[in-house]
Order: structure tokens, then C-alpha cells, then sequence
């Protein structure tokens, strides 16, 4: 019944749009979305399942949907301001554990600027607050945002980390202890250095860390990676 | 100066093969010696970072009077009711097990020539590379009526401990309707929101036990660190409570009468039941003993802590005078890293690294009302200088104000395994 609700908003949403004929479409998302549909649902009378239900979802703080079961790292997130948008979107669909790095939602991301364009698409049609995800221009900005092969193959100085670590270790337990701040050991090296790009970047909202790592070169971003790989 | 860290490794490079050739330390022992003075968040950091770094290949000693180490970051939460003294308290153990040998007593003398630092108890310690991290002490006279033997009757609760507890206790006692008076320090000082802070859980603990009780600031400044933030947070939830009296109003033009329990500001004397006095400060004695500070702190080389008076000897944290980072124990613990860093470097010839610093001071206004102001340090020639900075807003939501107290609980929890292991 689920599945016959969401093919006839298509039609309907199909004849609707400027986009359906542009390089982007709908029709595409909808497709993408099957990938989603075991545990989100959208569309009218969408409820909430394993994950939440995604009418509106442009515009919805991170982890704020009441009756939801959210990791504690997705409220954590929405309550330093992460709101969902064309941009932060892409960013968690490319690679879910980059932005929320203990997200319940265990889908790998979708690698293909494309295929998030169209899932974005298809998305933003049932959300009265996506007015942005159509401008196609702002896909270009966030191919930029995103951590280029260069940086990520650059292999870090585990002893300049274990020295340049030694300031995350005033809030992060070296222990890995989490008692309001979260452990940071053991990190795999490239998702820890997309976190912290994306910080530097200001695409993880949280000013303590924006700030760290807004001064932290690549190399440094690097051996930070290289040291706490390694610390259990 | 921007460090490039291509230039910085070829530099230290040539540092570490100058340090590799033997060096004779004093009466030629065998092993380089750190005496490390005050175990707080700057001493005890820098103590368990070099013995834990140098794997054995330094003597470290610590030398701290108390067995148990109350911090005075989180004892406004005590006097708000928000945690409990126990959750302050913290001993050496780790530390000790870490590989310090950590000395209960007073350092009471510093012989430069000798290289030794002299202890109450009559023995003496020589060091190669002494670190000083003694926290501050208050200047005499600063309060008109008031000195050390006031502090009974007139508590600072500016050192973590029994002070803290006494000014607990007299809150405790004060009569329903009573007046809480609190004299503010003049810049520089210790935690620069703390009175703020504290004037906030003063009132958090009297809303719900003594709700017509009265607080009064006398202020010798015009104004201080996040004050629209704290202000927002007076009128929100102590509305009426609290009387902020700045220079501008003549708080700074005060005395006290620690026998009358009255305190005067600008010529108008007013009877009160706690009278919180926290008079300007300098830094902790043993940097004066050592003849380091000039004025009331103590002048250090940003890029390693080492004092402008002398190579050998470091002064960490409130006790310092290094630039722009303000008196906090966040600050204390980011430059012991660097000194640490340093020190080892120059003892053992390890990789010295450029001097990064940040500080982070939390606080809270009222129960999961929290806020906080940062900022992110170099060093220069000249000073520590900041680089980049934040401060919460005003008008936050609820939500993100309890996720900024969680933050500050997991600091805590974070800072103190980083001080005592």
C-alpha cells in the first residue's frame, strides 16, 4: 500500500516540476529511494518507522522529530544547530558517519554527486521548505566542501599527533571515556579526517571544534588522524 | 608569524642535534632532573606529560602541599547546589603510579645558583628545569579592612577547598530575606567569569532556600566577560535578586568591617550576612621567592613558558604574565603542554613542536543554562597572542544551552583525567 502511495504522488509530482526535464529527475530519486524505504517513509500519511519520516524534512532541526528514536549523537547535533538543508543533506547522504559520526542509521551513503542530486530532487518535493535544493548551483559549492584525494592520502607524523593530540585531550578522554564529550580513539584515519575538514570547513556546526580545527593545517589534521588511530 | 611546519622540523632538526651532543647537568648526575612547583591544572599537567613522555628518561618531581586537590573550576556548581564537594575533590595517586615523585610540602625558597628549591620540611630539591605553577595569591591592602586573617569571617573561595565549603556553609546560614555581598576583583585575575558565575549559583541555591534574600555586587570594573550573557541570565531567572554595582557607580570605592560584618560602597554602609571578598591578585608566592615576576606576575617567552628573568625556570598558568590567554585552569593546562613539550626537548633532545594554545572557559547561570566564550592562541615574539575566538549568543534555545552544560560536565570529566591521569 506504501509503495502504491509513493508511485502516485510521483505521477502527480512528475507533472508538476520544472525539473523533470533538466539533467536532474525525480524520477531517478524515486528510484534512489528505495533504498531508503525499509525505514523511512514520505509522502502524505508518511509515519515514522525505524527512521523518521521525511515530509518537511528541509528545514527540520537534526534529531528533533518527536516519537523518533535518534542516536544521541544526531539530538546532539541538532541541539548545536544542525538543521537540515540542500547542503547538509548532501553531506550526510554521501557518507552518513562523516557528519554524525555514531548515526543509528546504518546505510553506507550514496557516492555519486549525481545519485544525491536526484535523491535531493526527489526529496525536496515534499518538503515546503526546499526552495534551495533547486538551485542546482549550490551541488558545485558542495563538491568543493568535500575533502579532496589529495588531502586524504596524506600520510601523517604519528609523533607530531601524539604532541598536537595533547590539546584534544583537555575535553576528550584519553581513555575514551565519554562523560558529555565524546571519546575520539581509534578513529578510522579517513573518517577522521573528513570530520575534521568538515569542521574546519564549518560544515559540522559546533564552535569549539570549528574553532580547533579551523587553525590546524592539512599535515596536522593528518598526524592527528595518524596517532589516534592507533590509541585505544 | 605563520609557522611553516617544513621550516619548524629543519629548524628543530638543528636544535636536536646540538641537544644530542652530552649535556652536563648539575654535579653531573646522570638523569635530567624537572622539579615541577603546584599541582594544578598547569603543574600537575606538566609533571604527568613529561614523566609519561620521556618514558623514564627524566626525574620528575612534584611538589604540592595537599593530599587532595579541590578545583576551584566547578566549586561555583557546589555553592549552586549542582555538585557536591566530593565531585571536586582529586588525589595523586596516578600520578605518583605515572612515575613523579610527587612531594607533599611546601616549596618555600628558590637558589638559583645552586639550582635547588628549598622545602618547608628543611630538605632541598635540585633541579635542572624548574617549573613554577603556584596559582596566585592576593595582594595585600587591595580591600580596605580586609587580609588574610579576614578570610574566616570574610571568605575569598578563590583557592578550591575549605574555603569553598566555609563560604558554602555561611550561604547556608544566612537568615531568610538576608543580604549576600560579594567585592569583585580588578583585572588581571583568576577566571575571569568566575565571580559571574558565582553570584549565579549564589542565586540558583537562594531562589529555591532563601527566596527573598538579596545579592550585591561591588565592582571595581565597568564592566566583565560575558556579562550581557550573565545579565540575560539575572533577569530571566533571579529577576530583582541581584544588585550589580559597576566602577561607574562607584563599586569600585570600598571597604570592608570583617568584625561588623558591614561592607561600604562608596560611602554608604550596609550591614550584610556573607560578605564574599575576592581582592586583587598576584601570583602564587614561590614565583616572587624564585625573583622571576616583575610587578605581579611573572613575564614568560611564549613560545615555551620559560620566564624572561631566568632560562631555567617556567611559570605556568595564572601565575604567568603571557599575553592575551585569561587566568583559567584551561589555559593553565594548554600551556603545560607546551612547556612540557619544551622542556623535555631541551633535556633529552626530543622533537620540540611549534607552541599551539586554546582556552575554553564554561559556565553556568542557572541549572542546564550553560554558556561559554573560547578562543584559540599562538605564540609570538612578543606574547601569546589570540588567533580566532567565540562566545555563545544571547537568545539561545533551551536545548542548545543544556547541550553546552553537558559539554562543560564532559570538560571536567575531560581535564581532570588529563591533570591526575
Amino acid at each position: 500500500m506504501y509503495c502504491k502511495l509513493v508511485l502516485l504522488l510521483l505521477v502527480t509530482l512528475f507533472h508538476g516540476s520544472a525539473y523533470a526535464e533538466s539533467a536532474y529527475s525525480i524520477s531517478s530519486g524515486a528510484k534512489l529511494f528505495k533504498k531508503c524505504q525499509n525505514c523511512h517513509q514520505i509522502g502524505e500519511g508518511a509515519k515514522n518507522r525505524v527512521g523518521p519520516q521525511l515530509n518537511n524534512i528541509f528545514g527540520r532541526t537534526a534529531g528533533g522529530l518527536p516519537g523518533v528514536k535518534y542516536s544521541k549523537s544526531m539530538v546532539q547535533a541538532g541541539e548545536e544547530g544542525l538543521v537540515w538543508n540542500n547542503e547538509t543533506l548532501n553531506s550526510f547522504i554521501e557518507n552518513p558517519k562523516k557528519l554524525i559520526v555514531k548515526t543509528r542509521m546504518s546505510f553506507s551513503g550514496l557516492r555519486k554527486e549525481d545519485d544525491r542530486k536526484n535523491l535531493l530532487l526527489y526529496l525536496s518535493e515534499f518538503s515546503k521548505d526546499a526552495t534551495k535544493v533547486k538551485d542546482l548551483e549550490n551541488f558545485t559549492k558542495n563538491k568543493n566542501q568535500n575533502v579532496d584525494p589529495t588531502i586524504l592520502s596524506i600520510v601523517g607524523d604519528p609523533e607530531y599527533g601524539e604532541y598536537l593530540a595533547s590539546e584534544c585531550m583537555t575535553c576528550h578522554q584519553s581513555s575514551g571515556l565519554d562523560d558529555g564529550i565524546p571519546g575520539i580513539n581509534a578513529w578510522q584515519t579517513e573518517d577522521f579526517v573528513i570530520a575534521m575538514h568538515a569542521y574546519k570547513k564549518k560544515q559540522r556546526p559546533h564552535p569549539v571544534m570549528q574553532m580547533m580545527a579551523g587553525r590546524l593545517t592539512n599535515e596536522e589534521i593528518a598526524a592527528l588522524a595518524a596517532y589516534f588511530k592507533d590509541l585505544n | 608569524m605563520k609557522i611553516n611546519r617544513r621550516i619548524f622540523m629543519g629548524n628543530s632538526v638543528i636544535a636536536a642535534s646540538t641537544l644530542a651532543a652530552p649535556t652536563v647537568f648539575a654535579d653531573g648526575h646522570a638523569k635530567p632532573r624537572v622539579v615541577v612547583i603546584g599541582g594544578g591544572a598547569g603543574g600537575a599537567t606538566a609533571a604527568r606529560y613529561i614523566a609519561k613522555d620521556s618514558k623514564g628518561k627524566i626525574d620528575v618531581t612534584l611538589v604540592e602541599p595537599s593530599r587532595m586537590y579541590y578545583t576551584c573550576f566547578f566549586s561555583n556548581l557546589y555553592l549552586g547546589g549542582v555538585k557536591s564537594i566530593d565531585d571536586l575533590g582529586h588525589s595523586y595517586g596516578k600520578i605518583a603510579a605515572g612515575g613523579v615523585n610527587v612531594v607533599h610540602d611546601w616549596a618555600v625558597g628558590v637558589d638559583r645558583d645552586s639550582k635547588t628549591v628549598s622545602l618547608a620540611s628543611g630538605s632541598s630539591v635540585p633541579y635542572d628545569k624548574l617549573i613554577l605553577s603556584p596559582g596566585i595569591d592576593f595582594i595585600d591592602g587591595a580591600v580596605e579592612g580586609w587580609n588574610l586573617s579576614s578570610q574566616n569571617a570574610m571568605p575569598h573561595a578563590y583557592k578550591g577547598g575549605s574555603q569553598t565549603e566555609l563560604l558554602k556553609a555561611q550561604i547556608a546560614s544566612m537568615p531568610q530575606g538576608g543580604t549576600y555581598a560579594m567585592v569583585a576583583p580588578p583585572n588581571p585575575y583568576r577566571c575571569p567569569p568566575g565571580p559571574y558565575e558565582r553570584v549565579s549559583m549564589v542565586a540558583h541555591y537562594l531562589k529555591s532556600n532563601n527566596p527573598t534574600a538579596k545579592i550585591i555586587v561591588a565592582d571595581p570594573k565597568p564592566k566583565f566577560s560575558k556579562q550581557g550573557l550573565f545579565q540575560e541570565g539575572w533577569a530571566k531567572h533571579y529577576d530583582g535578586m541581584i544588585e550589580w554595582i559597576s566602577s561607574d557607580f562607584g563599586g569600585g570605592n570600598v571597604s570592608v568591617d570583617p568584625n561588623e560584618m558591614t561592607v561600604s560602597i562608596d560611602g554608604e554602609t550596609v550591614k550584610v550576612d556573607v560578605c564574599n571578598v575576592i581582592p586583587a591578585m598576584k601570583a602564587g608566592r614561590i614565583a616572587e621567592l624564585a625573583g622571576v615576576t616583575e610587578g605581579n606576575f611573572a613575564p614568560v617567552n611564549a613560545s615555551d613558558m620559560s620566564t624572561k628573568a631566568n632560562a631555567d625556570i617556567y611559570v605556568l598558568g595564572d601565575a604567568s604574565q603571557q599575553g592575551d590567554m585569561p587566568k583559567s585552569g584551561f589555559s593553565a593546562n594548554s600551556q603545560a603542554k607546551v612547556c612540557a613539550n619544551a622542556v623535555r626537548g631541551s633535556l633529552t633532545g626530543s622533537k620540540v613542536f611549534p607552541a599551539k594554545f586554546s582556552n575554553t572557559c564554561w559556565s553556568l547561570v542557572h541549572e542546564n543554562d550553560g554558556i561559554k566564550v573560547g578562543a584559540t592562541y599562538k605564540a609570538t615574539a612578543e606574547k601569546i597572542a589570540k588567533v580566532d575566538g567565540f562566545i555563545s549568543a544571547t537568545n539561545e534555545s533551551a536545548e542548545l544551552r543544556k547541550a553546552t552544560y553537558e559539554e562543560s560536565e564532559g570538560w571536567y570529566a575531560g581535564i581532570t583525567a588529563d591533570m591526575f591521569g
